[in-house]
């Protein structure tokens, strides 16, 4: 990537659930916390990006920190809104028409599953209707194909959601900060088959945003910059196996995460055994198992051994979704992407506290993937 | 009392007849399920509305276990809300149809059971109106 952009500033409003705090607060608390972490000032800010699904638009966050006059893009790409807007400001940095800017995501849900209308997606009314518009039976079913193919268990399921809930208790921004043992895990409530209630996480609130600006100048705000190495938003091909797909082909396509991934170490010029720490989307156990081999860390079925052997624990050889993901912070879809990107600078400047990746990582990874078949994979590096 | 179909153009006929409506691109040879006015593989405007396989294998499932929230429109309540069975039957030479299953058992439930298209009353609108949906079951084997 030319005209490197680093990240100078991280800020997070805790996750979870903060009864009379609307969304739109939590987004300029963790605006607040990234311009201080970063030493600088809103008014410095020469552009924002940013976004939320259920808060309502992120540039009224000028009422709460000023407003300034600055030009500010509100971002709406689903799971991606987080990647989107990093990927925006990467952009106007890397064009030089400006330095130093604000990306910014929050969201506060109702609780429950998501019930997205067919109609913004271009499907009709029957297919939600029928009771096809739940994104936990894509996932159960693709979960389900995946591990009769490559002879994954669900105590694998179990490891994964076991270690999401470890992670988070060494977490002080985590929602589920209690580990849940391993057998607790196994045999609570079915809720989309092969998937139990704890391996799923839940739509919930929170914000985060990042101080970002040219190589340049970081130097001004930061002595442990982090550089953006890759950016890359890809959308569904057709006929892949993608979420609300009515149908998919016989033949095998490659899915939106394959294809964001792919790119993203090809711009980067590294591969998947120089990754030291990896943000996964995780909305269910399976999804971080599948997701293992479609960012390239792993063949199919390896996932059985490598969860087996503590692989992706903190400590193991390929930490992953080392603040809980989405399992122990939920999901508030315009925060979740970021949080991954938080999470990361965190553990790449060594500041991650009790559950700092031991020897100094050097090069993070972080990927999201929704509806309807859009994924966000970045590489950052320090 | 009448029936009607939960959307235009998603099936044709009835009982043993009854088959899925996809699109065929005249240009490349994709198939579509439901019916589209391009080809999403190559563009094409040129498609023409199909009858697809009502016989296929079931390529994976799940059971939902919760009501869903709308748009999800059932004459069910949480009371009486029964979880069903949902997957994606493979029908040969064509695609892979998502669809619910008139089967909510997992121990009746395998991948690659042959399964058959039927339709069934989704609801009844509050007219007398049965709503008609499509699902798939599995083929009865002989014992």
């Amino acid at each position: 990537m030319k005209n490197r952009v680093a990240i100078v500033g991280v800020g997070i409003h805790p996750f979870g659930r903060t009864p009379g705090k609307s969304g739109l607060e939590q987004g300029a608390f963790a605006a607040r916390e990234a311009l201080r972490d970063a030493a600088a000032e809103w008014k410095q800010m020469q552009f924002g990006y940013g976004g939320s699904y259920s808060s309502g638009n992120a540039d009224a966050l000028g009422n709460e920190l000023g407003l300034t006059g600055a030009p500010f893009t509100n971002i709406l790409n689903a799971c991606a809104t987080g990647g989107s807007s990093l990927l925006s400001a990467c952009r106007e940095i890397q064009s030089g028409a400006a330095e130093i800017g604000l990306v910014v995501g929050f969201d506060k849900h109702d609780r429950g599953a998501f019930n997205a209308a067919p109609s913004e997606y271009g499907l009709g009314d029957w297919y939600g209707e029928a009771g096809m518009m739940v994104t936990t039976q894509f996932f159960a079913m693709k979960l389900q194909r995946y591990m009769h193919e490559h002879g994954i268990t669900s105590d694998t399921l179990v490891r994964v959601a076991q270690k999401a809930y470890e992670n988070g208790s060494l977490n002080p921004n985590a929602w589920r900060k209690t580990p849940i043992g391993f057998d607790e895990i196994k045999s609570s409530v079915m809720v989309n088959d092969p998937l139990t209630k704890y391996m799923f996480c839940s739509p919930a609130e929170g914000g985060v945003a990042l101080v970002v600006c040219s190589e340049q100048i970081a130097h001004r705000y930061t002595s442990t910059p982090v550089f953006v190495r890759a950016g890359v938003l890809r959308t569904r091909l057709a006929g892949a196996f993608e979420v609300y797909g009515a149908s998919l082909s016989l033949e095998d396509v490659p899915n939106a995460s394959q294809q964001a991934s792919h790119a993203a170490y090809e711009i980067a010029g590294v591969g998947p055994e120089d990754i030291d720490v990896a943000a996964l989307q995780d909305t269910e156990a399976g999804a971080e198992v599948m997701h293992m081999a479609e960012n390239g860390f792993c063949r199919d079925g390896e996932q059985e051994q490598m969860l087996r052997d503590g692989e992706t624990r903190i400590g193991g050889r390929l930490p992953i979704n080392t603040d809980g993901g989405c399992l122990a912070n939920g999901e508030p879809i315009g925060a979740s992407g970021l949080r991954q990107i938080h999470e990361v600078v965190l553990q790449l400047r060594g500041t991650a506290g009790r559950r700092q990746v031991p020897d100094n990582p050097r090069v993070g990874y972080t990927h999201v993937y929704g509806a309807p078949g859009i994924s966000a994979v970045t590489i950052l590096e320090r | 009392m009448t029936d009607r179909a939960i959307a235009p153009n998603l099936f044709v006929g009835s009982g043993e007849q009854v088959a899925l409506l996809g699109s065929a691109c005249k240009s490349c040879g994709a198939i579509a399920f439901p019916v589209t006015r391009s080809c999403a593989r190559c563009a094409s405007t040129q498609v023409e509305m199909i009858e697809l396989p009502r016989r296929g294998r079931l390529w994976t499932w799940t059971v939902q276990r919760f009501m869903p929230k709308p748009p999800y429109r059932s004459s069910e309540t949480e009371l009486t809300f029964a979880p069903f069975g949902l997957g994606y039957v493979e029908l040969p030479g064509a695609l892979r149809v998502e669809s619910r299953l008139l089967e909510n058992d997992p121990a009746k439930l395998s991948i690659g059971a042959e399964m058959e298209l039927v339709l069934y009353t989704h609801r009844v609108d509050p007219d007398g109106t049965r709503i008609l949906n499509y699902a798939f079951k599995p083929v009865r084997t002989p014992s």
